[in-house]
């Protein structure tokens, strides 16, 4: 590499890219892990669906599927928590503080919720796997939530939303 | 599914353990459980987010294809592999832009919300207090209104 594409590397990659391809590498192996076993592809967003049928009884939150799959998915849920403790512990000691505020957090994950839910995933069903089943469903709409995700995080950003 | 709780193998649970504790590992390390480094690439400040979802994608790419051509029935289940393939329908258009909206406001997805638990990130739970209201607000509209919008089944996402 020349000077100029070090200088580019530099500049779109500002913390390097190994951290990156090893997260992502390990986030597609925990899905294999289960898959190779099982042949579910387990997700991260059903989750939420799943678990609000232990309190309440809304007909649509207590389709068989769900409460089928409704306890390994906690199990699951709770060890990508246990994961990033064990990251936390060996790689990065101390607690992290996200300074982004809490009515970003609260209003942006309503809207998260609601859109993965009717959307039939989220990074990991539609970003991941379904990318990886080079599903064109799941195509669509990875382009759209990237596509708008910019969009809106450049409007938040020129409204003069810090952090 | 076969994987529902009444006659499970008993390596089922350990092994979403498993899969779990690597998946959250791998989101720590990534840096997507912070929101801040979701936001620098939804800004253009560091594109190293197409390194994650692309490694993983690759990743669960050659996985899927190499199960479903070479192996037979899942051992812990006896179910067959299968892709990730949904029905394409309006709501994965409308369901894509609302979570875009709420991605961008936010800088944070489900997976990497549940790892930012396990960093410590206390005011993550601002967001996962969100995301199941959202669904709640979207599983009560959907049981009010008995749709007929062709939902396919979606056994995980």
């Amino acid at each position: 590499m020349n000077g100029l594409a070090l200088q580019l590397a530099a500049e779109l990659f500002p913390r390097g890219v190994t951290q990156y391809l090893v997260g992502g590498v390990m986030v597609a192996a925990g899905i294999a892990v289960i898959y190779l076993g099982t042949a579910i592809i387990p997700g991260n967003s059903t989750f939420l669906e799943t678990t609000l049928s232990y309190v309440s009884n809304l007909s649509r939150l207590n389709q068989p599927r769900f409460v089928a799959s409704r306890d390994w998915r906690v199990v699951f849920a709770l060890s990508i928590v246990a994961g990033a403790a064990v990251w936390g512990l060996l790689l990065d000691p101390g607690v992290f503080t996200t300074q982004v505020q809490p009515w970003r957090l609260f209003g942006g994950g309503i809207l998260v919720g609601i859109g993965t839910r009717i959307g039939k995933g989220c990074t990991a069903g539609h970003g991941v796997c379904g990318l990886g089943s080079a599903s064109r469903t799941s195509l669509v709409n990875v382009v759209l939530f990237v596509g708008v995700a910019i969009v809106t995080a450049a409007v938040v950003a020129a409204l003069g939303v810090t952090p | 599914m076969s994987a529902d709780s009444t006659d499970r193998h008993p390596l089922f649970m350990p092994l979403v353990v498993l899969g779990g504790l690597i998946q959250g590992f791998g989101l720590a390390y990534s840096g997507m459980a912070r929101p801040e480094v979701v936001l620098d690439f939804l800004q253009f400040d560091d594109f190293g987010l197409v390194f994650v979802m692309g490694g993983a994608a690759v990743v669960s790419g050659i996985t899927f294809f190499a199960a479903t051509r070479f192996l037979d029935r899942a051992p812990l289940t006896g179910d067959t592999y299968g892709r990730r393939v949904k029905s394409m329908d309006r709501n994965v258009a409308v369901g894509g832009v609302v979570f875009g909206v709420g991605w961008g406001v936010s800088g944070i997805c489900p997976g990497a919300a549940y790892a930012s638990v396990g960093i410590g990130n206390l005011p993550i739970l601002w967001a996962i207090a969100g995301m199941f209201l959202g669904a709640y607000a979207q599983g009560y509209w959907r049981s009010r209104r008995a749709s007929v919008s062709g939902e396919a089944v979606t056994t995980g996402d």
